[in-house]
């Protein structure tokens, strides 16, 4: 708990990290981060200056997969990130502490740190019930984030599971479970959409607020400019064959085989906001759509109720029978014309029969 | 200019022509109705709905595969600029069509000022209703839009290519870029549909409002040509005959 006057220089001095190794990790972040040459200098002077920012890592409803991605990063490695960077404070999945002692801990850093830590929130609460079906510590987990909000400086929305609520909010939405941004309001929130977000947004992310002591600028949905403001579709390898017109139609057919877009197969890229095309997964290595698999759009709003992954139109569910815009707009064509061809017989047969005495027959 | 002359020959003719329909041809009684701003945009527009519809119908399913190279193919990608390219030619013709609304002769104002408040409109919707069901026989001798074909111009045309046009440029700034003007403008869409998929569903649906509207459109203006005897050629020469 004593780390938070320490610089993450003098951390890393401490464990015989050489001064060479720690100006090589701040060129190897400021590209990583997309900043000009004369930003690995200016990381290097806040790691070296400005006392590490104390983070508390909260879980709600969730699955854990976050944390699995973010101690898969690899530029920063998580070991920097965690050991070093941050004074990661508490979190309850990874700490050696438990039960009381960890709560009391939680407790500890909420007061010493009071409003300079950052909050960072994986998963999000259920509010039906009264917030019983997450109970964290004996007490709703909604009571403890409100709590632990208060007195924070900004929250990070870890996730599809706090940004938009994801799987548990999904229809019929039985917890009532609900993002972050609607049960807190008055602080910033940094909203990390995917399922999971990817390993080096995650700690480019944390990478960045400790060098610069703000906070990144955020898109119009509240997500970090620099990881979100691009579709998957306007960075993917395959858009050549997109816009050629090239697209796979069966999953084994020859245009699979070949690397064809994968468009007409419901890939979902060209309405998500994603790093994946341009990062990637795993270190670099593949993606989805590199793996020969469409995307399911796990970084937007409600991806679960979207129907089918593999459609690219959504499914209209308020018909009654599961339809998509195309099937309920043919319907209804069909419907007026029909109706229209109805109506215009029954127009000949009046004018035949109600108008007697004129000669000419209509054009 | 083009406007400008247009306006001056629009107070003069149908200001008097539609108080009392003057003979215009032996045997003919006409009026002036649709100024030929309003003519030219109904025909551009017409194309351009045409072209949109065909090229976003594509967009949305897809086009067969094309053989060969990536480099040796654009099908796609001229599919979607001739969508773009008939979508900036309705916007803008949409906004000066709104422009000859305010300069022009009343009838170019019918599709967008509804007079939804006035009993005496709703009595007209309903007997013009009685008359599409075969309830009423007496033509129509109006020289502009009924009543209910004004509702449903507005209704289902107005309301739909505005609701086009903005769903429309704000799917288009995604590619743009969230620093082009489209997104500046149009991107508020997103803050209603977070997830752009929706915005997609409702721009498709919005084609097949499109759509439907034609086919009712195209039905009545051919119905009232023969039953009313009120000429379809109005929309080419601007006159309204009435052949009987």
């Amino acid at each position: 708990m004593g780390g938070a006057t320490e610089t993450l220089y003098s951390v890393i001095r401490r464990q015989g990290i050489t001064r060479r190794s720690f100006h090589k990790f701040c060129s190897l972040t400021a590209a990583s981060l997309g900043l000009g040459p004369l930003a690995a200098s200016t990381i290097a002077d806040a790691l070296e200056t400005k006392p590490r920012v104390p983070v508390i890592w909260l879980h709600g409803l969730e699955c854990t997969c976050c944390s699995e991605s973010f101690i898969r990063s690899a530029h920063p490695l998580i070991k920097d990130t965690l050991l070093s960077m941050i004074s990661l404070d508490y979190d309850d999945t990874i700490m050696a502490a438990a039960g009381e002692q960890a709560e009391a801990i939680l407790e500890e850093a909420r007061a010493k740190y009071k409003g300079k830590y950052v909050l960072a929130v994986e998963g999000n609460p259920p509010l039906k019930q009264g917030g019983m079906f997450c109970i964290d510590g004996g007490k709703p987990f909604v009571e403890k984030l409100r709590s632990m909000a208060e007195e924070s400086m900004a929250i990070i929305a870890w996730g599809t599971c706090a940004s938009w609520g994801c799987v548990q909010a999904a229809k019929p939405n039985p917890t009532g479970a609900a993002p972050i941004d609607q049960v807190i309001k008055n602080k910033p929130i940094i909203k990390v959409p995917g399922c999971p977000p990817i390993a080096e947004v995650m700690s480019g992310l944390v990478t960045f607020i400790t060098t610069f002591g703000k906070l990144p600028e955020l898109d119009r949905q509240g997500r970090p400019k620099m990881f979100y403001s691009e579709r998957i579709h306007d960075k993917c390898y395959r858009r050549s064959h997109f816009d050629a017109g090239q697209f796979v139609e069966e999953w084994d057919d020859e245009c699979a085989r070949k690397g064809y877009c994968l468009y007409k197969m419901g890939c979902k890229g060209p309405t998500t906001y994603n790093a994946c095309s341009a990062l990637r997964w795993n270190g670099g290595v593949s993606f989805p759509i590199q793996s020969g698999h469409g995307c399911l759009s796990c970084s937007e709003d409600g991806f679960w109720d979207k129907g089918s992954f593999y459609d690219r139109l959504t499914t209209i569910k308020q018909f009654g029978i599961e339809k998509n815009a195309d099937q309920i707009g043919m319907a209804a064509a069909g419907v007026v014309g029909l109706t229209v061809a109805a109506h215009a017989a029954v127009t000949a047969v009046k004018r035949l029969t109600n108008k007697p005495d004129r000669t000419a027959p209509p054009k | 200019m083009f406007v400008r002359d247009m306006r001056n020959e629009a107070r003069q003719l149908p200001a008097a022509v539609d108080a009392a329909p003057t003979e215009r041809g032996i045997g003919h009684r006409g009026a002036y109705v649709y100024d030929a701003p309003v003519r030219l945009w109904h025909w551009v527009n017409a194309a351009a709905i045409l072209m949109l519809a065909l090229t976003g119908y594509l967009i949305g399913t897809g086009t067969p595969a094309m053989s060969g190279q990536a480099s040796g193919n654009f099908l796609f990608g001229y599919i979607r600029f001739a969508h773009f390219s008939a979508g900036y030619v309705l916007s803008v013709g949409f906004v000066l069509r709104i422009y000859s609304a305010l300069i022009g002769n009343r009838h170019a104002t019918q599709i967008f000022c509804v007079p939804l408040w006035r009993g005496c409109f709703w009595r007209e919707v309903h007997y013009e209703i009685r008359r599409y069901g075969f309830l009423a026989i007496e033509p129509d001798r109006r020289v502009g839009h009924n009543p209910l074909a004004q509702l449903a111009m507005f209704l289902m045309f107005t309301q739909t290519i505005t609701f086009m046009i903005v769903t429309g440029f704000a799917l288009y700034g995604q590619g743009a870029g969230s620093d082009s003007w489209q997104d500046r403008l149009f991107g508020w869409v997103f803050s209603i549909w977070p997830n752009s998929q929706d915005v997609h569903t409702w721009h498709h649906l919005g084609l097949w409002v499109i759509l439907v509207f034609v086919l009712v459109h195209i039905y009545a203006v051919i119905r009232e040509d023969i039953m009313s005897r009120r000429s379809i050629s109005s929309m080419i020469s601007g006159e309204r005959e009435f052949r009987d």
